[in-house]
């Protein structure tokens, strides 16, 4: 599940500037299981949703907004979050999101994995790349 | 959704902007129901920090992230959408199931395909093929079902009493024609009136379609494309038929009983009267889901049918033959100018008329400048002939066609090449087709008719 469909169009989009670039596979790759934690705080809508990985990232990971839809669509498909259709405070017809069981073991099965990458990438020496000696 | 606090100047920003997400296919009706409460949601955000209405809405919808790019994400994930269902639920909620409209359709297709079983009943039988069961039916069939289509629309747009006496006076015109002249057996008239009876009703079932308003030219344009649309469902339809009645008499054979009796009877005359009236309410439901086909086969074979001319006339002037008259001829000459004129007329109807002349629009003319020349040749060995053999009821109707379609071609070709020139507009030439239309009419309920009377029913 760690990879799959990285789409092309988040690649294109979902990364917008901010001081720490992060790139536009890492950002693809990171929605499902940013979206699967948020959503395990509690039910959430889109916007909220977005807000919330705002918050959380003091503002370095910016989506494009439009883009994380079709992302809670997919997820909505594989079955590892539910929908329902709600009401806004002002009365505005609201999609929410809300975690299966599913959907919380592969968001435990994501955080694994992404602490297996985490440790492995701490665990390799810092050298920055201009010092890196050549091969003899 | 309206909403209290948002100003109507931003209420009309939005809904512009809910039916520009409309349009894109991947985005379905409730996902723009999710992004609305979205941009709203983002929107008041912003206006509490500070920023006005306009440039809340400008930045709401610029960070939903461009137009193209969005409704390609949805395409990724929802490609069924590109494929889009033929039976629409119309308010697009999901949930499917059947509208009042699908049933009034498949109420009135029912009672077509009983209303041919009914001369059953008093001894006229479809199966018997008798030389008076068969003139009766081929005489009457389009008004076993023609009326239902026609009630349909009437239905459907809201007619008033007094436009369905109206539409209903040629129907009764034609059944008392038809089964009240005493046609000589298998005389031309008889064959004549059956032929030109369904097309002169179906240009009745025309103004049911447009609500009465047959006198709008945008309204003939529309029943034009739908005759079209109508034409191919109806042929898919058929094929599915062809398959149901193979497989009837292949499981009923393998039982040793022969099903023939059932299909000829039953399935086969019902079958057709009820696709025709489901064709018409398909091609209804469908009309703004699906790109129209009869433009699409028009594209394609416009540029075939104009080689196939041009190699025609370049091989009659090398070989230095002309044309041969027999019987058929004439009534194949005339079949080729209503396929010219049915190219063009489709090629019209699916054509931007504010769009600069291209190259589509030259082979167009050429395929018209042909078919007149081929059709000169023609009609001047027929009109040899006539001053030969004089007049008879089949070779005055096809001439009559022969004349109708000449003109409409020859100044299609006129106001063709005036375009193609820019002298002149498209829209012209679209008029010139709609305003065209009545002139089929006349002349069908004249062979209908008149011809007989004329003619002395032989």
């Amino acid at each position: 599940m760690f990879l799959d469909d990285p789409s092309e169009g988040f690649e294109n989009d979902l990364a917008q500037g901010s001081e720490v670039e992060i790139g536009k596979d890492l950002v693809a790759a990171s929605a499902t299981p940013l979206v699967l934690a948020i959503l395990s705080e509690g039910e959430s809508y889109g916007y909220a949703i977005i807000k919330r990985v705002d918050e959380l990232s003091g503002g370095k990971l910016q989506w494009t907004d439009g883009m994380l839809y079709p992302v809670l669509h997919r997820l909505e498909r594989n079955g590892l979050v539910e929908a329902t259709w709600g009401r806004s405070e002002a009365g505005r017809r609201r999609k929410y999101y809300r975690l299966t069981d599913r959907g919380s073991d592969e968001l435990q099965d994501q955080r694994r994995q992404w602490q297996v990458v985490n440790e492995t990438l701490r665990a390799t020496p810092f050298t920055p790349f201009h010092l890196t000696p050549r091969m003899a | 959704m309206p909403e209290a606090g948002g100003t109507q100047v931003f209420e009309e920003r939005i809904n512009e902007w809910r039916s520009y997400l409309q349009r894109r296919q991947p985005i379905a009706a409730t996902d723009v129901d999710e992004l609305e409460d979205h941009l709203r949601s983002q929107v008041a955000d912003l206006q509490e920090a500070g920023l006005d209405e306009e440039e809340a809405f400008l930045i709401g919808v610029k960070r939903l992230g461009q137009l193209d790019v969005l409704s390609r994400e949805f395409a990724r994930e929802h490609s069924e959408r590109l494929w889009k269902r033929l039976v629409v639920d119309e308010d697009g909620s999901g949930r499917g199931g059947w509208s009042r409209e699908a049933w009034v359709a498949l109420a009135l297709a029912i009672a077509a395909a009983a209303a041919i079983k009914v001369p059953s009943v008093f001894g006229m039988k479809i199966e018997d093929g008798s030389a008076a069961a068969q003139s009766f039916y081929t005489l009457n069939f389009s008004l076993f079902v023609l009326p239902f289509l026609a009630g349909f629309f009437a239905w459907k747009r809201g007619m008033e009493r007094r436009g369905i006496v109206a539409l209903s006076v040629p129907f009764v015109v034609g059944a008392l024609a038809v089964n009240l002249f005493p046609f000589s057996p298998g005389g031309s008239t008889e064959v004549l009136a059956a032929l030109h009876l369904p097309m002169a009703l179906w240009l009745a079932v025309g103004v049911a379609y447009a609500g009465g308003a047959w006198r709008s030219h945008d309204q003939r344009m529309n029943y034009v494309r739908f005759s079209g649309e109508w034409f191919i469902y109806l042929a898919l339809i058929a094929m599915g038929g062809g398959v149901l009645m193979g497989s009837t008499v292949f499981v009923f054979s393998a039982i040793g009983v022969d099903p023939e009796g059932l299909l000829n009877s039953w399935i086969l005359p019902c079958g057709v009267m009820g696709a025709i009236v489901i064709a018409g309410w398909l091609v209804e439901a469908k009309q703004s889901v699906i790109e129209n086909m009869a433009p699409v086969l028009t594209l394609l074979f416009t540029p075939l049918f104009t080689l196939l001319l041009l190699a025609f006339l370049v091989t009659m002037v090398w070989t230095g033959s002309g044309i041969e008259v027999e019987r058929e001829v004439l009534i194949g000459f005339d079949l080729l100018l209503v396929l010219v004129v049915g190219l063009l007329l489709y090629a019209i109807s699916a054509r931007d008329p504010q769009a600069e002349p291209g190259f589509f629009d030259t082979l167009q003319l050429v395929l018209v400048v042909c078919a007149l020349l081929v059709d000169a040749m023609a009609l001047w060995a027929i009109l040899a002939r006539i001053s030969e053999f004089g007049f008879s009821p089949n070779r005055v109707a096809a001439l009559g066609e022969n004349l109708i379609l000449v003109v409409n071609l020859g100044w299609s070709a006129v106001l063709y090449t005036r375009f193609v020139l820019k002298r002149g507009s498209f829209s012209s030439l679209e008029r010139w087709q709609t305003a065209y239309i009545p002139v089929y009419a006349v002349w069908a309920w004249l062979v209908v008719v008149v011809f007989p009377l004329v003619f002395r029913f032989q």
